[in-house]
């Protein structure tokens, strides 16, 4: 009895503390939620309060029709990249972690060592040679630029392959007697089972390449490929901006992620577990 | 006829290397090659688009940013590396605490505590520009709501982004609202792998909650935390975003961090040198790896 009583007296104290830190943890984005909803003069004028007295959708009306400004083309620009991005990463990762996981040939386990010890080694070292083969490959300003490179990325290949381990070996021993090839086991048994795997690693890699600021900064110069963070940082620096469009811009900017975490919440915690238990 | 047969044999054999050379050739394309393009871009005089111009110079890129203290780029590499190492310093302790200190309160299980943990992750899927955007605003001068709240309890207005130490501060408070929600989540899983009648048995012993914590908690997710150290560590070694957007590397480059110098050293206007950032980045890039493997030793022979 007293056991539960303790129990529920922690339960309290938790609650309390996590509510105060979560408003805490809440106000930045509902002061800008609230001012993309103010008029300009409101905005601007230094009032405290997040209910917009002069409630407007202007700012919203500026971003989706006028004509001067590429917020919608930014957008659709960094859902191209990021897409196809993911959707190569995963056919080719999981061919990868099919290949390390399930298959048994000589250099295997060395290859898949050395792939993992080069996740040592810093990305700024390889930022500015990369560039450099960007220019030798006439990539520089193009699509391939944002989408190709980042294919080489090993962290998906490794938790794509630490989930194959997982599948019975029988399974997979049965399917080789009945005379099934490789690419038939792949297809039509590991690929259905590993769907929890494939949802993670293609969720990491959409929202890597999606929010990267750097790299598209640095290969692309002009607007046709430019993607939605450099465009939000463009029109951050461009100082005739309208805070409450800026906060409408930003709004825009954040609803694509909350619709997907609001959907795929159990995926995103599942995969970080998995990396960190994993180690 | 034998050669057709032993083709088929080896592919029969090394099917596994066919599946894995699609992403093979691509790992080696775009990371491999790199990695020791890079060794040779930073022993030369580089220029990016006219390769006529290069010229082979052994080590004295690295030697004057490493060694010449009366030369520009010295003072930018020091500049840097002093201010991005303030960056890891002020930045880890609060990355690895904050999330440890929200994991054992979700860890409770007190009512709605999903929506708890949702709220607290969800900052960190958000890009560097949304992130600084938010809080540019927040911590505008004049209408952001923090001086705003703060005037009405009877400050002054603060310059949060245009004076140290706010500055800093700011630069480390926008990060832990951005990045401690993967720490988090991976502290509550680990709290969860601790056996409760551990912390039972503790308590037959008259342990208090403390005693408890350093006995039981913390050695109980000593691989989480090693791990979670050196990621945290190194993540905060790559910081560019925040200082490039949100101060601009100000006040009077208090916060220009190695990798702001590197990219304008590389890209920047004027006349490029990405001979010189290239070896800027070698030594960051080993400055990290040092760490790391340092910091691996060290926890370890704590536990």
């Amino acid at each position: 009895m007293a056991l539960r009583k303790i129990e529920q007296r922690k339960k309290r104290i938790s609650f309390t503390i996590l509510s105060i830190i979560s408003v805490l943890w809440i106000i930045p984005v509902m002061w800008v939620i609230s001012t993309s909803f103010k008029t300009e003069q409101e905005a601007v004028s230094g009032g405290i309060n997040l209910i917009p007295n002069d409630f407007t959708l202007d700012s919203y009306r500026f971003i989706f029709n006028d004509t001067n400004n590429n917020i919608l083309h930014y957008i659709k620009n960094s859902l191209i990249a990021a897409s196809s991005h993911t959707l190569l990463y995963l056919l080719i990762a999981s061919l990868a972690a099919y290949g390390y996981a399930i298959v048994r040939w000589k250099f295997r386990d060395v290859m898949f060592w050395f792939l993992i010890s080069t996740m040592m080694i810093p990305n700024v070292m390889n930022l500015i040679p990369l560039y450099s083969i960007m220019i030798q490959f006439g990539w520089l300003d193009k699509l391939q630029a944002l989408v190709v490179p980042g294919l080489g990325g090993v962290f998906g290949i490794f938790l794509l392959r630490q989930f194959f381990l997982g599948i019975p070996k029988d399974l997979i021993e049965s399917a080789r007697i009945d005379g099934a090839s490789h690419i038939q086991i792949y297809l039509r048994i590991v690929l259905p089972l590993a769907k929890p795997a494939l949802i993670v690693v293609g969720l990491f890699s959409f929202m890597g390449n999606w929010n990267d600021y750097l790299w598209p900064l640095i290969v692309l110069n002009g607007d046709t490929y430019r993607t939605l963070p450099i465009g939000l940082a463009l029109m951050q620096g461009n100082y005739n901006i309208y805070y409450s469009r800026l906060m409408a811009a930003t709004v825009v900017s954040i609803v694509p992620v909350l619709a997907m975490f609001m959907v795929a919440q159990r995926f995103f915690i599942r995969g970080i577990t998995m990396t960190g238990i994993k180690n | 006829m034998s050669t057709k047969r032993s083709v088929t044999d080896v592919l029969k054999k090394n099917a596994g290397a066919l599946f894995v050379a699609p992403h093979f050739l691509i790992f080696a394309t775009f990371f491999i090659i790199p990695f020791f393009y890079g060794l040779v871009i930073s022993l030369y005089d580089w220029h990016m688009f006219f390769p006529e111009m290069r010229e082979f110079v052994g080590f004295a890129n690295f030697r004057r940013i490493l060694f010449e203290t009366d030369h520009i780029y010295h003072e930018y590499f020091i500049n840097g590396l002093k201010n991005t190492f303030t960056f890891v310093i002020l930045s880890v302790p609060f990355l690895v605490a904050i999330p440890l200190m929200f994991a054992i309160l979700i860890n409770v299980e007190p009512k709605g505590y999903k929506v708890f943990r949702g709220i607290f992750f969800l900052p960190s899927l958000l890009s560097i520009t949304t992130l600084v955007l938010i809080w540019r605003w927040v911590l505008n001068t004049n209408v952001g709501i923090l001086n705003l709240t703060l005037s009405e309890v009877g400050f002054d207005n603060i310059p949060w982004l245009a004076e140290q130490p706010f500055a800093w501060t700011s630069l480390i408070v926008m990060t832990i609202w951005w990045t401690i929600g993967g720490n988090m989540v991976i502290f509550t899983a680990s709290l969860k792998e601790i056996p409760q009648s551990l912390y039972e048995a503790a308590e037959v012993d008259g342990a208090n909650i403390v005693q408890k914590f350093f006995s039981i908690t913390l050695p109980g997710m000593r691989n989480q935390l090693v791990y979670i150290t050196i990621m945290t560590t190194l993540a905060s070694f790559n910081v560019f975003g925040q200082p490039q957007l949100a101060t601009g590397g100000g006040p009077s480059e208090s916060t220009k961090v190695l990798m702001m110098y590197i990219r304008e050293i590389a890209f920047g206007g004027g006349r490029p040198n990405p001979g010189i950032a290239t070896a800027m980045a070698i030594c960051l890039g080993v400055i990290m790896i040092f760490i790391s493997v340092f910091q691996s030793r060290v926890i370890k022979r704590l536990g």
